[in-house]
């Protein structure tokens, strides 16, 4: 006998990011997924973002690694409420992992959570954490064709991080034709030139996080 | 890749649809999975094989479907198949589109007895 289900395999995921989504929405936290490859800039965009916005909202972060406490020492040197999620190994967060660590945070005292994810662009793509905007950093080193391996991440977001703009004079890196690719196949995005060496187009970021959290408590 | 927890995700969909219908074997999991899912169907056989012993579900084979990906061109509405490194409309040669096929990745039906 053949029973028809048609049930997304990560639906148990995709149940409990709804209900970190609930949480976070109840006390108007705008959550944030970044994600990118190892070494593309996650922590030290997180460091400028809060830089930039601390004195217009109030943040917390969730960095998930693999393994150390590395990331959350350098954010909890900014004194902002961190929680660090060790995967022990898997290449992803997921919804399980976020909710736990939603009981960590003083989510009433939050306007923003950046969710750092691991670095991965593959299977973060497919695990919802309840987040509201999912972000990517792609950085200048890492080449303009990865549109082309990495669609699906590339697809999912709403803004993407071009990071390390200063370092275009010795890479080879078309930036028009990385923009063509990745406009052409998620038409409503927001691409952000940024620099956190030298915090070029940082502003730009935090202004567009900053229309987000508003557009979050209207 | 993450094949343990989507095994484990597709297993207990298929175990809780079977007690449902009240079945004592569960014989086929069909799948139905996009190109751009990046699963690897070997790892999911290896980890199944390993987690659904002693389940309703030993022994089950796991027939996958696999979706290519397909792109739906903004200007002239084809649909398309990306071509190897260099994405544009074959048809107008534009670029921009929505991606229609290749991101599925579901459970689409069990074979019980």
């Amino acid at each position: 006998m053949k029973i028809p289900i048609v049930e997304n395999i990560l639906s148990a995921n995709d149940r409990l990011a709804e209900e970190n989504a609930r949480l976070l929405a109840a006390e108007d936290v705008l959550a944030v997924n970044v994600m990118a490859s190892p070494g593309a800039g996650k922590t030290s965009l997180i460091v400028h973002t809060i830089e930039a916005l601390r004195h217009r909202a109030r943040i917390g972060v969730i960095e998930g690694d693999v393994a150390s406490r590395v990331d959350a020492d350098t954010i909890e040197a900014l004194g902002v409420p961190v929680v660090q999620i060790n995967t022990g190994g898997t290449c992803h967060l997921d919804a399980n992992m976020v909710h736990g660590s939603l009981d960590q945070l003083p989510l009433a005292e939050l306007d923003l959570l950046l969710i750092e994810n691991v670095g991965n662009l593959i299977c973060p793509t497919d695990f919802a954490l309840g987040e509201r905007i999912k972000v990517m950093i792609s950085s200048i080193p890492e080449g303009d064709d990865k549109p082309y391996k990495y669609p699906a991440m590339f697809a999912a977001v709403q803004g993407i991080v071009i990071n390390k703009i200063d370092l275009l004079p010795y890479v080879e890196f078309d930036l028009e034709s990385f923009r063509k690719l990745v406009t052409g196949l998620n038409s409503g995005v927001q691409v952000f030139e940024v620099s956190c060496k030298t915090g070029e187009g940082i502003p730009a970021w935090a202004d567009w996080l900053a229309s987000a959290i508003a557009e979050m408590d209207a | 890749m993450h094949e343990l927890p989507v095994t484990q995700g597709m297993l207990s969909i298929a175990l809780e649809h079977a007690t449902e219908a009240g079945a004592h074997k569960i014989t086929a999991i069909n799948l139905v999975i996009g190109e751009m899912s990046g699963i690897v169907d070997d790892s999911i056989q290896f980890y199944f094989d390993f987690i659904s012993k002693g389940t309703l579900a030993e022994g089950a084979s796991l027939n996958f479907e696999r979706i290519p990906a397909r792109f739906r061109c903004h200007s002239c509405n084809i649909d398309f198949s990306p071509p190897e490194g260099r994405w544009v409309c074959p048809e107008c040669d534009e670029w921009s589109v929505d991606i229609v096929a290749g991101r599925e990745f579901y459970v689409d039906s069990i074979e019980v007895e």
